[in-house]
């Protein structure tokens, strides 16, 4: 019996968590947003979402298969977030051929050239968005109507304000529930959150990056809407719109949070997340884009490996 | 609540075994005594091959100031001194000791009475210590001798019981805490006199709340003692995570030690053991030792001679499962796997877990995935993903920047990461070599005699 005793080092405790629960976790996390873009946008949401997962699961198994080599990695569910981050961050009436482009370039050119889940410098969702927001820019902002909102005809709201609207465009609770036009995942502000509460009780990130990010944006905005002598009104407005309006939500909650592209540190984290609210709010108030959330992320993204040379956790012992 | 101020994880407790009161196990027929039970040098054998020996007799003496006494824990012929394996299957010197009755030595007192009245001075406390050689029984087996001699220019102003008890599974020094209240204080004022200080704080984990009530009932009649509640979090029965859930005070990294803040901590069976020795010429041939394990029949306490063989207890506690997978001297986090069950109990075993077939094997690692959960969980404030990368590269001259000899391998790392990575094996190797390449520096740089 004593001979097959088996010897390892210790700890002999491993978690329950792995790396397929954290990801399907965060595509549950997902879910009621995926739900109230549905009821908003109609039935093609689910054909863009569904085409964009198979898209990134295919191109990684694929790719895997037949020029990586070694263990499957489709198992781990990473492809499948990605393919809904990247269907989040596309207009409904978006053609099929483009959703297929994109999940190449998130998933060939973005994760798999790099080592594929945790060695990728870049968010792969973003980096496809980007792409195609470039490349064909005439389709990734021809956002379809919303009935009963003529106000906006068919520009997102951030779009709107950058002509000239005032920031009470929409009301606030427009802007929680979702009435209104954009992307597949920016458009529900509470949907969002309820899937940022799940993740905290899944404890699959902490509250720090999220949080530093929206209160950096709000704080931004305050001091901007302060310079231009708003009134008292507006004073909160102007904040409150830009924390619920656009990317915001999507993109501190679910990709500035990504592991592989966040650092390594809480402390680092926090600085990572000034950078990227600060960025956001100079692209949406001063430069050729309504929305920035992308490119600051990526911007940032570009800077973790440095976040991670120079801020270390706090030392035990060490004052 | 009170508890270190970083890092952490909170495994299932499993603390199966502590509604068991301690139970005596009947004494074996033959007991195996390594030499080499503590940390130090071996002691030296005073006993050869023959010889008549009584319980509590000294058989084995420190082999230097930094070492510790062994004395029989039976009565009996000695049968061999020679090398045997140990747990882990590896050949250390042991004296074999061939039980007839349990006859003890002149001058033990087996008496249950509790003797209060201490009017030896700290030097003579010390002293019996060491002669009943104790050493650290929360499972780091250091000396106590040595831990208690404070450093000339050091002084200590507070002493600190570990009752923390954060292994999973163990309940030695609940019971402990639970049936020898008494006893265990007047250890705590016999340690206070020998260290001379007039505060002792007795740290405990808040998932032993009948511990707790009992000892801050018993704790009002001896002044300055004071019972510490501790929020549960693994590894705070680490000395220097209890210092700083305690006091406070955070100890420096290596060489620094607990003294250097003005503490010195002593696990709770330790005590106890302090107390039979000081007040009742006992030394240290006994011990409490938790079996336990989700597939094992009757999870129990057991008061254990030392050199009794692993699977008496095992078959005690209704025999080893048939899905055993492994057999930890210890608890799940940092106790050792065994392949030898015929090996001792030592001073330093305060359980026997054992995990069955499933629970046993590591699971397949893949990539990591830069979660940070390592660096969240570590209680040093290190970055063990990186650590663990460096030492892949044998980049010593890093790890030693990134403070690798601060990892005190308490595996909350490694059972966090859900990648299954083997962390920990790589830090104890990187942090092995880092040491040895300090240890020639300074033999380097030492003035040549």
């Amino acid at each position: 019996m004593a001979n097959k005793l088996i010897v390892a080092p210790a700890p002999h405790v491993q978690t329950m968590q792995s790396t397929g629960r954290i990801m399907r976790d965060v595509v549950i996390a997902l879910v009621p947003a995926l739900i109230v873009s549905t009821v908003v946008f109609g039935w093609s949401v689910l054909c863009v979402t569904a085409l964009s997962v198979l898209s990134c699961v295919g191109f990684e198994y694929l790719i895997q298969r037949f020029l990586v080599g070694g263990k499957p990695t489709v198992g781990n569910w990473s492809a499948v977030v990605t393919g809904v981050l990247l269907a989040f961050n596309l207009p409904a009436s978006i053609p099929w051929w483009i959703v297929v482009m994109g999940a190449f370039v998130a998933i060939a050119i973005a994760k798999m050239t790099f080592g594929g889940l945790g060695k990728n410098p870049f968010n792969p969702a973003l980096v496809g968005r980007v792409f195609l927001l470039i490349a064909y820019p005439v389709q990734m902002t021809a956002f379809p109507e919303i009935e009963g909102l003529d106000a906006l005809s068919g520009a997102t709201p951030l779009a709107a304000v950058k002509h000239g609207a005032a920031a009470d465009i929409l009301g606030v609770q427009d802007l929680l529930l979702g009435n209104m036009p954009g992307s597949l995942g920016e458009v529900a502000a509470l949907a969002l959150f309820a899937g940022f509460v799940y993740l905290l009780w899944r404890r699959v990130i902490t509250w720090h990056i999220p949080v530093t990010v929206l209160v950096t944006m709000a704080a931004f905005a305050f001091v901007v809407a302060l310079s231009r002598g708003a009134e008292e009104a507006a004073l909160w407005q102007f904040p409150l719109f830009h924390v619920l309006a656009g990317g915001a939500m999507l993109g501190a909650i679910f990709m500035a949070t990504d592991y592989s592209t966040s650092p390594m540190t809480v402390r680092g984290g926090v600085i990572f997340a000034v950078g990227i609210g600060a960025i956001t709010m100079c692209i949406r108030l001063w430069g050729a884009y309504p929305e920035g959330m992308s490119f600051a992320i990526l911007i940032m993204n570009s800077t973790v490996p440095l976040i991670n040379k120079y801020v270390k956790p706090k030392r035990f012992g060490v004052k | 609540m009170k508890t270190f101020p970083m890092g952490g994880v909170h495994p299932s407790e499993n603390k199966l075994s502590c509604g068991k009161p301690v139970e005596v196990l009947p004494l074996p027929e033959t007991v195996m005594i390594p030499l080499a039970q503590h940390i130090g040098a071996p002691a030296v054998a005073k006993v050869a091959k023959g010889d008549k020996v009584l319980t509590g007799q000294l058989i084995a003496e420190a082999g230097s100031f930094m070492s510790a006494n062994i004395h029989s824990p039976v009565s009996g012929t000695v049968a061999a001194v020679d090398m045997q394996p140990n747990g882990q299957g590896l050949r250390q010197m042991m004296i074999t000791i061939k039980r007839e009755g349990d006859e003890w030595a002149e001058g033990i007192d087996r008496s249950e009475t509790l003797v209060k009245e201490c009017s030896l001075s700290a030097e003579q406390i010390i002293a019996k210590i060491k002669d009943a050689g104790i050493v650290g029984m929360g499972g780091a087996t250091f000396p106590t001798h040595v831990k208690l001699s404070v450093p000339p220019g050091k002084k200590a102003d507070a002493l600190i019981i570990n009752g923390v008890e954060c292994e999973p599974y163990l309940t030695s020094d609940h019971r402990t805490m639970l049936e020898h209240g008494e006893e265990l204080l007047v250890g705590v004022s016999i340690l206070m006199k020998a260290i001379g200080v007039d505060r002792a704080f007795i740290g405990i984990e808040n998932n032993k709340p009948d511990a707790i009530a009992h000892l801050s009932k018993l704790v009002k009649e001896y002044h300055g003692v004071e019972v510490v509640p501790l929020k549960v979090r693994y590894p705070q029965g680490g000395e220097k995570q209890l210092i700083a859930a305690v006091t406070g005070r955070q100890v420096p990294p290596p060489p620094a030690l607990p003294i250097d803040v003005g503490a010195v901590v002593c696990n709770a069976s330790t005590t106890l053991a302090v107390y039979y020795a000081v007040q009742k010429n006992k030394p240290l041939i006994e011990r409490v030792v938790t079996i336990t394990g989700k597939s094992v029949k009757e999870p129990k306490n057991l008061l254990t001679r030392m050199g009794t063989p692993i699977q008496s207890l095992i078959d005690a506690a209704g025999g080893l499962p048939a899905d055993a997978g492994k057999v930890i001297n210890g608890g799940p986090m940092m106790g050792r796997a065994m392949v030898n069950l015929a090996s001792p109990v030592t001073k330093g075993c305060s359980g026997i877990t054992v995990l069955s077939g499933r629970d046993a094997v590591r699971r397949d690692a893949s990539q990591c995935i830069k979660c940070a959960k390592c660096v969240a969980a570590c209680p040093m404030g290190l970055e063990p993903y990186y650590l663990s990368k460096m030492t892949q590269k044998k980049n010593w001259d890093e790890l030693e920047a990134q403070m690798i000899t601060s990892c005190i391998e308490c595996g909350c790392c490694q059972s966090t990461c859900p990648s299954y990575l083997p962390l920990l094996d790589w830090i104890r190797l990187g942090k092995q070599s880092v040491m040895g390449i300090i240890r020639q520096r300074a033999a380097a740089a030492a003035p040549k005699k």
